[in-house]
């Protein structure tokens, strides 16, 4: 263990804001990443759907006869 | 090529209905191996690596900014292979990969700056200075970020997957400067501490803990581009019967939830 204490450890010989600093900023990057990588499927899903209702597919994947006709 | 050809062949996994659902049984266990490799990290480089003798408790930064800024030449370079084989095999998932990595490599250059500005301050006095190696590693930023935006811009995704794969395959040229900027100039920027031919400059706990970062990066890399890859193959893809079918899927999960 290289730490005396906890408030030594968090203090990191002085050089707190920096080490972090560093590894603060870091973390949330990844985390921020994380939470949009996850909702970006969900969210294309939701728009496919809305897409192919639009262009009137049925579930089965054939365009509505209706469409075709106009 | 027929079906049985494709279940023969290793490269039906370049088949997007194929890599979509490998993809996501893939990614939590990367992100899990990621997770638990960053706790080991984390905890040789802050309970068992020293103190450094001549830079006191600030070389800690080490354990992020070595292996972001590796993660961000690495990722350059995967995407300037995926382009190329894009161009050359004609595939459409190369292409999506080469995009899907860009994201997480321009995070990686942002936070090797970002840590380097923060470590730079205490030891050299200057958070910023234009010295060959800091100054090629933010051209690696600004071409992560043309590559993203120039592949956004462009509505038809053919064109903008061709116009990616030239930035990515002339911004590659970038990596190897920055790689080897500390060689040849004169620069502020220490040399490399890890090489294939030299013992390591370092204690071998400070080392171990570098490394097992990097393997963290790794790790998480792949799980976060297998995350992303996902969503950008159903909307290339949807106008197939296999996008259709998979929908179909999640419209009935979704109505019966309501």
């Amino acid at each position: 263990m290289q730490w005396e204490s906890w408030s030594a450890f968090w203090e990191m010989g002085g050089a707190a804001g920096f080490v972090w600093g560093s590894y603060g900023v870091t973390f949330l990057l990844v985390a921020l990443e994380l939470v949009l990588v996850l909702r970006r499927r969900k969210e294309a899903v939701r728009k496919l759907l809305r897409w192919r209702r639009a262009i009137g597919k049925d579930r089965n994947g054939r365009t509505d006869a209706r469409m075709e006709s106009q | 090529m027929t079906p049985s050809d494709r279940g023969r062949s290793l490269f039906r996994f370049a088949a997007p209905q194929v890599f979509y659902p490998l993809a996501g049984r893939l990614a939590p266990w990367f992100a899990a191996l990621a997770a638990v490799l960053t706790l080991a990290g984390l905890w040789l480089g802050f309970f068992v690596a020293p103190t450094d003798a001549t830079q006191g408790e600030v070389y800690r930064v080490i354990f992020i900014h070595v292996p972001a800024a590796w993660m961000s030449m690495f990722i350059y370079l995967i995407m300037a292979f995926w382009a190329a084989v894009g161009l050359v095999m004609n595939t459409r998932l190369s292409f999506i990969m080469s995009q899907a990595l860009a994201p997480t490599g321009a995070m990686f250059c942002f936070v090797a700056l970002w840590t380097g500005a923060l470590w730079g301050k205490p030891t050299w006095g200057a958070y910023w200075v234009w010295d060959a190696r800091l100054t090629s590693q933010l051209l690696l930023l600004f071409l992560y970020l043309g590559f993203i935006a120039l592949t956004r811009a462009i509505e038809d995704p053919r064109r903008a997957d061709r116009a990616g794969a030239i930035i990515a395959l002339v911004g590659a040229v970038n990596v190897p400067i920055i790689y080897f900027s500390v060689q040849w100039w004169n620069t502020l920027h220490q040399g490399a501490s890890v090489s294939l031919t030299k013992a390591p400059s370092m204690a071998t706990t400070m080392l171990a803990g570098m490394l097992v970062m990097a393997l963290a990066a790794w790790a998480y890399t792949i799980a976060v581009v297998l995350w992303r890859v996902r969503p950008m193959i159903l909307e290339r893809e949807r106008h197939t019967e296999w996008v259709g079918a998979l929908l179909d899927q999640e419209s009935t999960e979704r109505g019966g939830r309501a």
